[in-house]
C-alpha cells in the first residue's frame, strides 16, 4: 500500500513540477548552476571510471579470448559494444545515482528539514517547479557526459590493449569499426535520456517528500540510490527488451 | 485583518486544532502563545496554507482562503512575510541576495532597484555591512534579522514569526521585538508572532491567544494577561520563580 501511495506520489510530484512555472530570469540561472554541479561537476568521475573500465573490459575480453582461430580484432570489437550498449549508459548512471542521486537528495532534504522550502511555499513559488524542474533540464545534458565517457571507454581500452601488448593497435582500430550498427548509439543514447529523468526525479522525491532531521536525510539518500539503481537496472532490462530483441 | 473561525486540524488520530476561532487585527501585532506541543506552529502554518485543515474558515481581508483559486492564492502569498523559527534562509545565497530573493521572483525592478531596496531593509535591521555574508557565517541573531528583511523587503501586508526569538540571548531577543513591532506600526501590516516567551508577551503583545492543547484557552492583551484568573493561563505566564514572585506580589497589593 505503502509503495502504491509513493508511486502514485511520485507521478503526482512531475504533473506538479510542470505547473505554475518561475520566472525565466531566476530559471535560467538555476538551470546553469544545476548544470555545473550536475553535468560539468561530474565530469572529472565519469572520465576517470571510464577510462580505466575501459581498459579493464579490454584486458578482460584479450584474456579470456584464447583460442587462436579467434582474431585479435575482436578484441575491439567486444570492447566497443560492452562499453556502447551497457557499460557508458547503464554503469555510469548507477555511479550517477551515487553521486548525483544524493546530492539532489541530501541539498532537497536540508531545504525541507531547515524549512527553505516551506518558505518558498509561502512566498507563493512553486517549489518542485523552482527545485526539481532546473534539475530535470540540465540532466537533459547527461548524454553529453555519456557520449564522453563512451569515447575515453574505447580511448582506455586502446591504451590498455597497447601497453600491456594483447593486441596491436591495427587490430583494435579495424575491431572498433567492425559491423558497427549505428542504431546501437541511438539506442544507448534513448536509455541515457530516460536514465537522466530517473536520475533528476527520483532523488528529487526522497528529498521533497522526506520527514525528520538530519538523520532522516541520510536515509533518504540512501534509500534514494537504491531506488534510483533499481528503476534503472528494471527499466534497462525493458528498454533492452523492447529495443533490441 | 485576518480572521479565523472554527479551525480543526489533525495528523491521523492526533487532533492538533480543536475549533480555533480568533481574529487578527491590522496594525497590530498579536501573539499566539502556549506551551510546547500546544498546537501554535500547527496553527500557524495552517494559517499560511501549508498545512491543509479539515474544518473551519480561514480569511484574510474578507478573503476566504480555501476559496480562492491557486493563481490567487499565489497573489495573496506575494502579499505575505515569514519569519520561521530557524530563520530558514536560502544556505546558497548572500544575505544580500536572499533578501532580494521575492524582488526577483515577483517584481520587475531592474538590479540596481533591488539592489537600493535589499539595503534599504538591510539597514533598517541593522545589518547594513552583511550584505556578502552567506546565513551560515551569520550569528543567530543577524540570521533572525535577516529573516525579517527578507520578510519586509516586499512590503507584505501580512507578516507572521514562527518564535522569532527562540535560541537568542535576552538582549537580542529584545531587539527582535522591537524590531518587529516598529515595522507593524510603521507599515500597518497584521503581524502574527508565536511565541513562549514571557518577555514578547510584555514588550509587544497587543492581542494574545492562549493555546491549550489545540483550543483556545484565553484571549486578551499584554495588560489584561497578568490579572487573569484564568487558572491555565496563571500556569502558564507564572511558572518562573520571577513571574511567581509578581505575581504574589500584584495579589498581597490587590488585598
Amino acid at each position: 500500500m505503502n509503495y502504491l501511495h509513493s508511486i502514485g506520489l511520485y507521478f503526482l510530484m512531475i504533473k506538479e513540477m510542470f505547473r505554475k512555472p518561475t520566472k525565466w530570469s531566476v530559471m535560467k540561472q538555476l538551470i546553469l548552476k544545476d548544470i555545473d554541479d550536475l553535468i560539468i561537476g561530474s565530469l572529472g568521475i565519469v572520465a576517470f571510471i571510464a577510462f580505466f573500465v575501459g581498459g579493464v573490459v579490454t584486458i578482460q575480453t584479450a584474456l579470456n579470448i584464447t583460442s587462436p582461430l579467434i582474431p585479435k580484432h575482436l578484441v575491439g570489437f567486444a570492447t566497443r559494444q560492452s562499453i556502447i550498449l551497457e557499460f557508458a549508459p547503464t554503469f555510469i548512471s548507477i555511479i550517477m545515482a551515487g553521486k548525483v542521486g544524493s546530492f539532489i537528495t541530501s541539498s532537497i532534504g536540508t531545504m525541507r528539514v531547515t524549512e527553505q522550502i516551506d518558505a518558498l511555499e509561502v512566498m507563493g513559488i512553486n517549489s518542485l517547479n523552482y527545485l526539481v524542474f532546473p534539475k530535470v533540464i540540465a540532466l537533459m545534458l547527461y548524454p553529453f557526459a555519456i557520449g564522453i565517457a563512451m569515447f575515453l571507454g574505447i580511448l582506455g581500452g586502446l591504451a590498455a590493449c597497447i601497453y600491456g601488448g594483447f593486441t596491436t593497435l591495427e587490430d583494435y582500430i579495424v575491431g572498433i569499426q567492425l559491423d558497427f550498427i549505428p542504431f546501437h548509439m541511438t539506442y544507448a543514447f534513448i536509455k541515457t535520456f530516460i536514465f537522466a529523468f530517473l536520475l533528476a526525479t527520483i532523488p528529487s522525491f526522497h528529498g521533497y517528500y522526506m520527514k525528520g532531521g538530519a538523520l532522516e536525510v541520510g536515509k533518504a539518500s540512501t534509500t534514494s540510490f537504491v531506488w534510483t539503481s533499481v528503476m534503472i537496472i528494471l527499466l534497462n532490462y525493458i528498454l533492452t527488451q523492447m529495443m533490441l530483441s | 485583518m485576518i480572521e479565523v473561525k472554527d479551525l480543526y486540524k489533525s495528523f491521523g488520530d492526533a487532533h492538533i486544532l480543536k475549533g480555533i476561532s480568533t481574529s487578527f487585527e491590522k496594525g497590530k501585532t498579536s501573539l499566539v502563545i502556549g506551551q510546547s506541543g500546544s498546537g501554535k506552529t500547527v496553527f500557524i502554518k495552517c494559517l499560511l496554507g501549508l498545512f491543509p485543515y479539515e474544518k473551519g474558515c480561514i480569511s484574510y481581508d474578507g478573503q476566504i482562503f480555501s476559496e480562492l483559486s491557486e493563481n490567487q492564492k499565489r497573489d495573496l502569498r506575494a502579499k505575505i512575510g515569514m519569519v520561521f523559527q530557524g530563520s530558514a534562509l536560502f544556505d546558497s545565497m548572500t544575505i544580500a541576495e536572499n533578501v532580494m530573493f521575492p524582488l526577483r521572483m515577483f517584481t520587475t525592478m531592474s538590479k540596481s532597484e533591488m539592489e537600493d531596496r535589499a539595503d534599504f531593509v538591510l539597514k533598517r535591521v541593522n545589518l547594513a555591512d552583511a550584505h556578502n555574508k552567506m546565513p551560515s557565517e551569520a550569528s543567530g541573531g543577524m540570521q533572525k534579522r535577516a529573516a525579517i528583511a527578507r520578510a519586509i523587503v516586499n512590503n507584505p501586508k501580512y507578516l507572521f514569526c514562527d518564535e522569532p526569538n527562540s535560541g537568542l540571548d535576552p538582549k537580542t531577543a529584545i531587539v527582535i521585538d522591537n524590531l518587529i513591532q516598529e515595522i507593524t506600526d510603521e507599515y500597518n501590516i497584521t503581524t502574527v508572532i508565536n511565541s513562549h516567551d514571557m518577555n514578547s508577551v510584555m514588550e509587544i503583545g497587543e492581542k494574545i491567544v492562549f493555546l491549550k492543547d489545540g483550543v483556545k484557552a484565553w484571549e486578551g492583551t499584554n495588560k489584561t494577561i497578568f490579572k487573569t484568573d484564568n487558572q491555565v493561563v496563571t500556569d502558564f505566564v507564572y511558572s518562573s520563580n520571577l513571574f511567581k514572585k509578581v505575581r504574589q506580589m500584584y495579589i498581597e497589593e490587590r488585598q
